[in-house]
């Protein structure tokens, strides 16, 4: 009876973290920009990943897998964050955005601060030759 | 636990035709390098279910080596993107 309930739960965990692959592939073929996909494509990386190891650690009824599966985990929770902001960043930097669909922009005053510095230390004219954002 | 894997295979085999198709489409390095991410995870969730259908724990370590892979190969990447039109 217990062992049915308990694979039940993990199959329905399994179904889901599937899901949200899916719903990373729909996102990255639907949403218009960089960011959007970039947000649709981090939904499998912890929740997905999170509900397979669960449905993994439930079906093989131990408890000493448990640290592994929490830290492949933690490993995928502590990169994540660090791989999305570079990707993110470098997007924004290189103009993958389009600049309609944002709601608010506070890293364009940061940027334009820097260009400014930058180009006060070699000399120049600040904002001489900054180009604007293409939308 | 035989259907869900069935069900489990087909959905994930829908999910990395997609990522497929962005990685071909994807009209900036930042998007395949996002493809390719969501492909990595594909395969990784696909050992997570071999391993919880057969009941072992021999590829966990692959999946850790993945998110390791993932993550060093898209922070490579996007360090070195730069702008073109300004350079």
């Amino acid at each position: 009876m217990l062992d049915t309930m308990i694979d039940i739960v993990a199959g329905t965990f399994m179904i889901l973290g599937c899901l949200m692959s899916l719903a990373a592939g729909i996102g990255m073929l639907r949403f218009p920009d960089l960011l959007s996909r970039m947000h649709a494509a981090t939904k499998p990386q912890v929740l997905g990943l999170f509900l397979l190891l669960s449905a993994l650690g439930l079906e093989l009824r131990s408890w000493a897998v448990i640290p592994v599966l929490l830290l492949a985990w933690i490993v995928q929770l502590l990169t994540a964050p660090v791989s999305a902001h570079m990707v993110g960043r470098a997007g924004y930097r290189t103009r993958h955005l389009k600049r309609v669909t944002l709601v608010a922009d506070e890293l364009a005053l940061v940027v334009e601060e820097a260009a400014n510095r930058e180009n006060t230390a070699h000399g120049q004219k600040p904002g001489s030759n900054r180009t604007d954002f293409i939308d | 636990m035989n259907v869900v894997l069935w069900i489990c295979a087909t959905i994930l085999s829908i999910s990395a035709f997609l990522a497929l198709i962005r990685l071909v489409k994807g009209p900036s390095i930042l998007e395949r390098v996002i493809a390719t991410d969501v492909l990595l995870l594909i395969v990784s969730a696909a050992l997570c279910i071999e391993m919880t259908v057969n009941r072992h724990t021999n590829n966990l370590m692959f999946v850790v080596l993945a998110c390791l892979v993932g993550f060093v190969g898209s922070v490579t990447v996007s360090r070195y993107v730069t702008d073109r039109r300004n350079a």
